[in-house]
């Protein structure tokens, strides 16, 4: 089973991490590759890593034909108004933009500013993440990509969130450059951006509202800080649980939730360099590598997970969930295992 | 050498460790799942314990 796949917006990283991902899947075929910035230019002067890889060029939006999923990678805000097109060209879409994470418009309008562009569209969105809403991907035709810092805190808290054991968490969340996107903006300006550690959001991310929209209502914020990394997410939750846990009940809890899961590694050893999850050993790598550790002096839980944003947080999990609705193995294209050193 | 298959749990995951072999006393043996060092300490009944190790510590 071969499919065609479009790309629309391909000239920003998460569009560069699909077409990577997508070249190596054995069951999709890249069929075209839009940028309005860059139409007949070689994929390769804003992709340089896909040198003779890939033999394609960008195409103008409104040249992209009908084929079987069309991935939207374009700005916050532009792929709801042009939802109903781009369904009409491909049989599944998958949005990796914000405009479809939240359910509710009156939420998506609390949180990001402004009215929903394509409010009917919402009830036929499926959340991305397959670690909590496989099932529903299964034959979803409208697929919402994930915020990537909303899949670090959601996979550290969900086995904890799902047993009712989160009174209070608070989320700090440390993140890479390639987060803020390929635009250049004055935080990410090198002399700013380099060797700093910037807390540019201390409470109230926009990407907690996609965490309560997976785990319920708890009580949540977060703190995100951008640090002297390019790419990566680590999530460190602190929990105050409702009732005390020990080691063995977290590698229970954690073991419950994930043993089955192809793309989430437990990582909570006690000795070792790296005996808690690290971003750095993940770039490229669609995996999620979440661990834990509690106080027992005082019961608080602390609860990790490192992700490469750009992948398992952005494209990997896009791939993951386009091949769980198109019936592909859940692993295909996806089985880079990251580097090290990196 | 008597072979048997003996089973203890980790003390530190509870995860469930194998002996291929008898286990001896203060054999060292590593969790395949938690990673973490563990000794034996008792044989009747087989028992675990987590093994000393030098902690990290950064601070100035």
């Amino acid at each position: 089973m071969t499919m065609t796949a479009s790309i629309i917006g391909a000239s920003g990283y998460t569009g560069g991490e699909l077409l990577r991902i997508l070249s190596i899947h054995p069951g999709v075929r890249i069929a075209q590759v839009s940028s309005r910035a860059n139409s007949g230019k070689p994929i390769h002067r804003v992709h340089p890593n896909l040198r003779g890889h890939l033999d394609l060029l960008f195409c103008d939006p409104a040249d992209v034909e009908p084929c079987d999923v069309v991935f939207m990678c374009m700005p916050h805000g532009k792929a709801a108004g042009d939802i109903e097109r781009w369904r009409s060209i491909g049989k599944r879409v998958v949005d990796l933009s914000a405009d479809f994470r939240l359910r509710d418009a009156e939420v998506y309008k609390q949180w990001y500013g402004g009215d929903h562009a394509a409010p009917s569209a919402l009830d036929d969105v499926v959340y991305g993440l397959p670690e909590l809403f496989r099932e529903k991907l299964a034959d979803a035709t409208l697929i919402s990509g994930v915020g990537c810092n909303a899949t670090a805190m959601t996979l550290a808290l969900y086995p904890l969130a799902r047993n009712g054991l989160i009174r209070r968490v608070i989320a700090d969340v440390k993140v890479g450059s390639s987060e803020a996107g390929a635009e250049p903006s004055a935080g990410s300006h090198h002399p700013v951006r380099a060797r700093s550690v910037r807390t540019y959001s201390p409470f109230g991310h926009r990407h907690l509202a996609e965490v309560r929209q997976s785990l319920g209502e708890i009580d949540i914020d977060a703190t995100v800080s951008a640090i002297d990394m390019v790419r990566g997410v680590l999530c460190t939750a602190h929990v105050e649980p409702t009732e005390r846990l020990t080691t063995r009940d977290l590698w229970k809890l954690y073991r419950e939730a994930y043993a089955d899961e192809p793309f989430v590694r437990i990582v909570a050893e006690r000795n070792g360099a790296n005996r808690l999850p690290d971003p750095r050993v993940l770039v490229g790598s669609n995996h999620a590598d979440v661990g834990f550790a509690v106080d027992e002096g005082s019961g608080r839980v602390i609860a990790l997970c490192a992700i490469d944003n750009l992948v398992k947080g952005a494209a990997g999990s896009a791939v993951q969930a386009m091949n769980i609705a198109c019936g592909f193995d859940e692993r295909a294209g996806l089985e880079f295992p990251g580097l090290h050193p990196a | 050498m008597q072979t048997t298959t003996e089973t203890a749990a980790c003390p530190e995951c509870d995860s469930q460790i194998t002996f291929d072999r008898s286990p001896l006393n203060g054999q060292v043996a590593r969790c395949g799942d938690c990673g973490v060092e563990l000794e034996v300490t008792n044989l009747n009944p087989l028992t675990l314990e987590i093994a000393p190790e030098v902690e990290e510590d950064w601070g100035e």
